[in-house]
Parts: structure tokens; C-alpha cells; sequence
């Protein structure tokens, strides 16, 4: 009982916020309902007996990925409305139709690979942290390793990119 | 009592939501939100899965989605701030530059 309540709430929470950063045409509004959207969706992972990744996300997403978005946007003028060019009717009909074709397929992809077995079932005795601390660095040791790589290098990319005489424009720059 | 099709009807939802902001949306910035929008309904997906089927794979998965999340907005973002100072506008059509 308690566990679908906060279902609905949360998935009509998450839909709501998701639909405003969607359709808003200003960017601090949409920044802000993603910051929630992603707090509520933390919420799907504790009902789920994630914790783990539960805290990930509220770190990670709402701490580390919004933070990002909110420096990288003071370097835009983000109150700004960006003039967005309306598309075709014949446009629309099309993205219509595909996102048609997509939800179908999303919606009976579960039906079909309802012979999906498990690999790695959890200790009983053991909580989440634990078990996945396990199979993380028994199983997937690599793609663990390859992450760290890969944030190392975003994390230069980053550095790299952005942090360049932020100051002065491209074409004094290049002079 | 809440089954996993309820999360994977939820995912779907959520999925649609942001391919139609990555399709209608002219916004380089928006496009950045709805691909987080899109990472992390998938996201539900494999938590759901993960619980229901007894099975951890899918919360190993959900956990390198976020770092890929991660490091695509740090990427994405010096781009995106490089472009601002080329172009003064993120619209998406200032980008296209040949006119096929």
C-alpha cells in the first residue's frame, strides 16, 4: 500500500517535472525542474531497494551534474529567449509517427524478452552496498577500471575546452 | 500492488518525454536536459529490472550510465561554452553552415 502511493507520487512528480524542462522556453526554469525530477527519480531507486545508487544519483545528478549546468550557464546569457524555428507540418507528422513506432516497441520489448534470466543474484544476508561493492569488483573489475579512465579524460576534456582565457572572445583569442 | 511493468510503463513515459525535447527542441542546452532526461529513464529501467528479477547487473549498468552521464555534460558543456563564444548564440541552426 505504501510502497504504490509513493509510486504514483513519484512517477506523477517526475513526469510533471521532465514535461516542464521540456516544453519551458526558460532556461533557469528547466534547469531547476531537472534538478527535481532527478531528486524525485532517487526516490524510484530507495522504493526499489536501491540505496546505493539512490545516493548516487542525489550526489552525482542533483549535486555534481546540476552544479555544472549552473556554472556552465553563467557563461551564457541564459534569461535570454532563444528564438526556436517552428517546423513543417510534414516535419512534425513524421516525428509523430516515430515516436509512435518507439513507444510501441519499448512498450512490448519487456513482453518479448520475458526469458531474461539472472546472473548475479545477491547474498541474502549481505545489504545493497555490500552486494554490489561484490559483483563490482569481482565481475565487472574492468569496465570499472575503463570508467575511472573515461571520467579521467572527460575531466581533462573539460579543463581543456572550457577553462581557456574564458574571459576574452575567440577572435581576440586567435590574434 | 506495483509490478514491473508499472516502472517500465513510468520508463517508457519518461523516455518519450525527453526524445520528444532531443526532436522538437532547437535549444542546445534543452538538447543536454532531455539527453539527461533520456540516461535516466533508462536508468529506472535497469533499477527495476535489477529488483524484480533478483539480479544486480542491472544497478552495475544504471551505475555506468551515470558516469558516461557524467562525463558526456563535462564534454558536452566546454563544447557547448567554446560554441557560445564562436557564434554568441546556442540555437541549434547557427550550426548548420552548409546549406545542402
Amino acid at each position: 500500500m505504501f510502497e504504490a502511493i509513493a509510486f504514483y507520487v513519484f512517477s506523477a512528480l517526475t513526469i510533471v517535472m521532465f514535461y516542464v524542462t521540456v516544453t519551458t522556453n526558460n532556461a533557469l526554469y528547466a534547469l531547476s525542474a531537472l534538478a527535481a525530477g532527478m531528486i524525485f527519480i532517487s526516490g524510484f531507486f530507495f522504493l526499489l531497494d536501491a540505496d546505493f545508487l539512490g545516493v548516487i544519483q542525489l550526489i552525482v545528478y542533483s549535486g555534481a551534474v546540476m552544479a555544472m549546468y549552473a556554472f556552465g550557464m553563467m557563461f551564457f546569457d541564459s534569461t535570454k529567449v532563444v528564438k526556436e524555428k517552428t517546423h513543417s507540418a510534414r516535419n512534425v507528422f513524421i516525428l509523430t509517427a516515430l515516436s509512435a513506432i518507439i513507444i510501441v516497441a519499448i512498450l512490448t520489448a519487456p513482453v518479448i524478452a520475458d526469458n531474461a534470466q539472472a546472473l548475479f543474484q545477491p547474498f541474502a544476508d549481505k545489504g545493497n552496498v555490500e552486494n554490489l561493492g561484490y559483483v563490482l569488483f569481482t565481475k565487472y573489475l574492468i569496465p570499472f577500471e575503463l570508467a575511472a579512465v573515461m571520467l579521467l579524460v572527460a575531466m581533462i576534456a573539460g579543463i581543456v575546452l572550457a577553462s581557456k582565457k574564458m574571459d576574452i572572445p575567440l577572435e581576440k583569442d586567435a590574434q | 500492488m506495483i509490478t514491473l511493468n508499472h516502472y517500465l510503463i513510468v520508463a517508457a513515459v519518461l523516455f518519450v518525454i525527453g526524445m520528444i525535447g532531443v526532436m522538437r527542441r532547437k535549444n542546445l542546452l534543452m538538447l543536454f536536459f532531455s539527453t539527461e532526461i533520456l540516461l535516466n529513464s533508462v536508468n529506472i529501467g535497469f533499477v527495476a529490472l535489477s529488483h524484480y528479477l533478483n539480479d544486480l547487473s542491472g544497478q552495475i549498468f544504471a551505475f555506468f550510465i551515470i558516469a558516461i552521464a557524467a562525463s558526456e555534460v563535462a564534454v558536452g558543456l566546454g563544447l557547448l561554452i567554446l560554441l557560445y563564444k564562436r557564434k554568441n548564440t546556442v540555437d541549434l541552426d547557427v550550426i548548420q553552415n552548409m546549406h545542402g
